[in-house]
């Protein structure tokens, strides 16, 4: 039988990564985050330009460095040169990039976020950038360095060397190493990973089957998706790994139909896998075989908790089942299953190439290893960031993140999605890790962070996630399915101006009987945006309910723009052109005047508004408006409530 | 305009690449709504046959999953990004736009078939917000008044395959 020694494909690959460093080539991120930014518009004007100018330069597309404020993101590399990276490439200076640096000699500084060698002091030196002092890249090294479709550039770079190790450790071994290690599963909950394979691997019926939780629900978590788009051969590797040690062959990776491209991505890396003989039934000549398939999603929440994610898999309604039994028991067809996070798999062929030590050497003493975080919200700089267990939320925010975009004041961070919490600026100091977050009122989550400043309103921030769990929520639980929406009605009766005082202790009551009586984590864990906000914003909930304010001034019902008479210039009519319910009057020359009745604050003519007049404010609560205004408004809330009604 | 026929014919060819398992249900699903945009009632009783289960699973688990939709969308398929990071950066002033814009509600679909207008939780595009995807096109960062702008150029669009 024909079979080539893992040395061989290592060497091959090798000398290819080799061969590519020699010359010149142009990396484009091209990741979800990179094509709603415009990437492929990018790729498309590189490829014209290149073509005009008679250029032979691979364009090589690669995932998302994390660096997602900055898309597009252009890496131009040059033998013997600096590599520099360019930040909001557009079309347009696409021809100067080319012109410049890909054919001459200027490398463009004014265009570039910096440089990757260091510089000559000219250009910034992009390791040196405050965030990359704070950051440990594990699982994120290779994402936006390297061709996720190219299995040579992920060996090159270190790939299948720990699967490589593992076939020629025993499955006990590998279990001894994860254990020593100290992981814990990265889906948000923090188990033992070991636990779980040593559960699985004892188990003594068989087909036992190995799953990849990528049903990424969180709004605002997209790290799973980076991971998936960006490197995905470490979590095959990582699978094919659990599989020796647990003792299956087949796996599924389940992901979101939301990720087409994530899908895509890995597809192609199974089959690239399969040729070189990672996958398949005789893995590089050891007698193990192991098999992975895609399940894509039809979009659930709740298949993100693993009973409900087992069922989807089976073709069934994803809904989840009382526990004990466990999967690792009783999984998938009724099989021992173990199911893992992306980034937990992600996490494993590290453990095992570098040894556990080295793992247990980073973190904390109950967390290990590093977490991944995507950044979003208010901050200056949004994207993603692999950090060691410990880091402080100030130290991911300001450095990191480089702080509150537009000077504003920060509010709250919400971590974990629709099952975490807001965390005000007291406890920014806070230690990242599973006990202290939990110990906050929040949780690790898969990561998702979401930073508010002054313009956010905590009450209607906990509305929304309600609003996301009551949707959400599978129905299979009464508190879940109807607990959780007289929640809601409340908090929409507070942020609309209805709130009674009593409602506070309603809500605190409500959130108790939720979390005793659901089953599984999204219903146990939905009251928690509510019980953080009340613990740490209920001033603002009495502010709504008592002065009929809303402190942020976000709630439609007790928020109104207001044009200040002395500020409005009369000559000019940007308001009035862009009003989309041409509410407001005022002919050339006179001062202009916002019916309030048609009003639908959607705020376009405070964004129109020239700066040098600044005269739309907004006003709450509405009694602050002239009283003819208020009685306007009144009317307009009565007839929009009938409208919904 | 596809006739039943061909209806019927895209479906049985979609059937006759599975095995009859049930775990197939799901991506059958997938491939019909991926090949009609939508799971037309007449489909829903064949891949019951198909796979020998009563037509009331099959719809139980197509109406579960939020992907499935039971009418065609419109040929500018809106997707109005209702994730936390566009919550906070006025998401719900973009919906009223559109929602104001197309005259139509979340879940319709325009009279002459043109718009349809849906919410999704989150697309994984956050340092954009508030985002929207007309027909597969991503419009980052909008506010009420470039909702309006980048209707404009689909509505000329349609206009013109009219004319």
């Amino acid at each position: 039988m024909f079979t080539v020694t893992f040395e061989e494909i290592n060497n091959r690959a090798k000398s290819e990564w080799a061969a590519l460093q020699k010359g010149s080539y142009i990396l484009v991120g091209t990741a979800t985050c990179g094509r709603a930014a415009g990437a492929l518009d990018v790729v498309d004007a590189f490829n014209k330009e290149l073509t005009r100018q008679g250029l032979e330069v691979p364009i090589i597309q690669v995932g998302c460095t994390g660096l997602c404020y900055a898309d597009p993101l252009v890496v131009i590399s040059k033998a013997g040169s600096l590599r520099v990276v360019y930040a909001n490439v557009t079309p347009e200076t696409v021809h100067r990039l080319v012109e410049g640096y890909v054919a001459g000699d200027d490398p463009c500084l004014e265009l570039a976020l910096g440089t990757l060698e260091g510089g000559d002091g000219e250009a910034v030196y992009i390791p040196e950038l405050p965030r990359f002092e704070r950051e440990l890249r594990l699982i994120l090294r290779r994402c936006g360095c390297s061709d996720p479709e190219n299995i040579n550039h992920y060996i090159a770079n270190g790939g299948y060397s720990g699967l490589e190790k593992a076939l020629k450790m025993s499955p006990e071994e590998i279990v001894g190493e994860l254990k020593k290690s100290g992981l814990r599963g990265r889906g948000g909950a923090g188990f033992p990973t070991h636990r779980k394979w040593e559960l699985c691997r004892k188990a003594r019926i068989t087909p036992k089957y190995v799953i990849c939780n990528a049903d990424e629900g969180d709004p605002g978590a997209f790290m799973d998706r980076v991971v998936l788009e960006s490197d995905p051969h470490q979590v095959i590797e990582g699978m094919i790994i659990a599989g020796r040690a647990i003792g299956a062959e087949q796996g599924y990776i389940y992901v979101r139909a939301e990720y087409p491209l994530a899908i895509e991505r890995v597809q192609i890396a199974l089959k690239r896998a399969e040729e070189l003989g990672f996958l398949g039934d005789n893995i590089l000549g050891s007698g193990f075989g192991f098999h992975i398939e895609i399940a894509a999603g039809a979009g659930a929440f709740v298949s993100g908790e693993e009973t409900a994610l087992i069922a989807a898999v089976e073709g069934r309604m994803s809904t989840p089942s009382p526990r004990p039994p466990y999967p690792t028991e009783l999984g998938l067809w009724d099989k021992p299953t173990l199911l893992n996070n992306v980034k937990t798999f992600a996490y494993v062929p590290l453990i095992i190439e570098r040894g556990a030590g080295w793992f247990a050497s980073i973190g904390t003493e109950g967390s290990k290893g590093t977490a991944v975080f995507t950044l979003a919200g208010k901050v200056a700089s949004a994207g993603l960031a692999e950090v060691p267990m410990g880091t402080t939320l100030r130290e991911l925010i300001y450095d990191i993140g480089g702080g509150i975009a537009k000077d504003k004041q920060f509010k709250a961070v919400q971590i974990g999605g629709p099952s975490g919490g807001c965390l005000p600026e007291t406890l920014l100091d806070i230690p990242i890790d599973y006990d202290s977050l939990r110990e906050a009122g929040s949780m690790m989550g898969s990561g998702g962070m979401i930073v508010m400043d002054e313009d956010n309103c905590m009450v209607d921030a906990a509305r929304f996630f309600l609003d996301f769990s009551t949707k959400e929520s599978c129905g299979k639980c009464t508190m879940c399915r109807l607990g959780t929406l007289q929640m809601l009605h409340i908090l929409e009766d507070i942020t609309a101006g209805q709130g009674k005082i009593g409602d506070i202790d309603l809500l605190l009551a409500l959130a108790e009987d939720v979390k005793i009586g659901s089953l599984c984590g999204l219903g146990k864990t939905a009251p928690n945006p509510v019980l953080t906000t009340l613990r740490y914003f209920r001033d603002e909930y009495e502010a709504h309910i008592l002065d009929k304010r809303c402190p942020a001034k976000v709630c439609p019902n007790l928020t109104a723009y207001y044009i200040l008479p002395d500020k409005c210039d009369r000559s000019c009519e940007h308001c009035v052109l862009t009003c989309p319910t041409e509410a407001i009057k005022g002919g050339a020359g006179e001062i202009k005047h916002i019916d309030q009745e048609k009003c639908v604050n959607c705020g376009t003519c405070m964004d129109v508004c020239p700066p040098e007049y600044s005269a739309v404010i907004k006003v709450s609560p509405i009694t602050e408006l002239p009283v003819e205004d208020v009685a306007a408004k009144e009317r307009g809330i009565a007839q929009q409530a009938k409208q919904v009604a | 305009m596809i006739t039943e026929e061909q209806t019927s014919q895209a479906v049985a060819g979609i059937l006759s690449s599975h095995k009859k398992e049930k775990k197939n249900l799901i991506p059958l699903l997938q491939e019909v709504q991926a090949k009609l945009g939508y799971l037309p009632k007449k489909t829903m009783q064949e891949i019951a046959d198909f796979l020998e289960m009563p037509e009331v699973e099959v719809w139980g688990v197509a109406t579960f999953y939020n992907q499935f939709r039971f009418v065609p969308l419109g040929k500018y398929h809106t997707m109005v990004c209702m994730g936390t990071a566009c919550h906070l950066a006025g998401g719900r002033l973009i919906l009223e736009a559109l929602e104001r814009e197309l005259d139509i509600k979340v879940g319709e679909t325009d009279e002459d078939g043109n718009f349809s207008l849906e919410r999704v939780a989150c697309i994984g595009c956050c340092m954009l917000a508030p985002v929207i995807v007309i027909k597969d096109k991503i419009h980052p960062k909008m506010t009420p008044f470039k909702v309006e702008e980048a209707l404009v150029s689909y509505k000329q669009e349609t206009q013109r395959e009219n004319s």
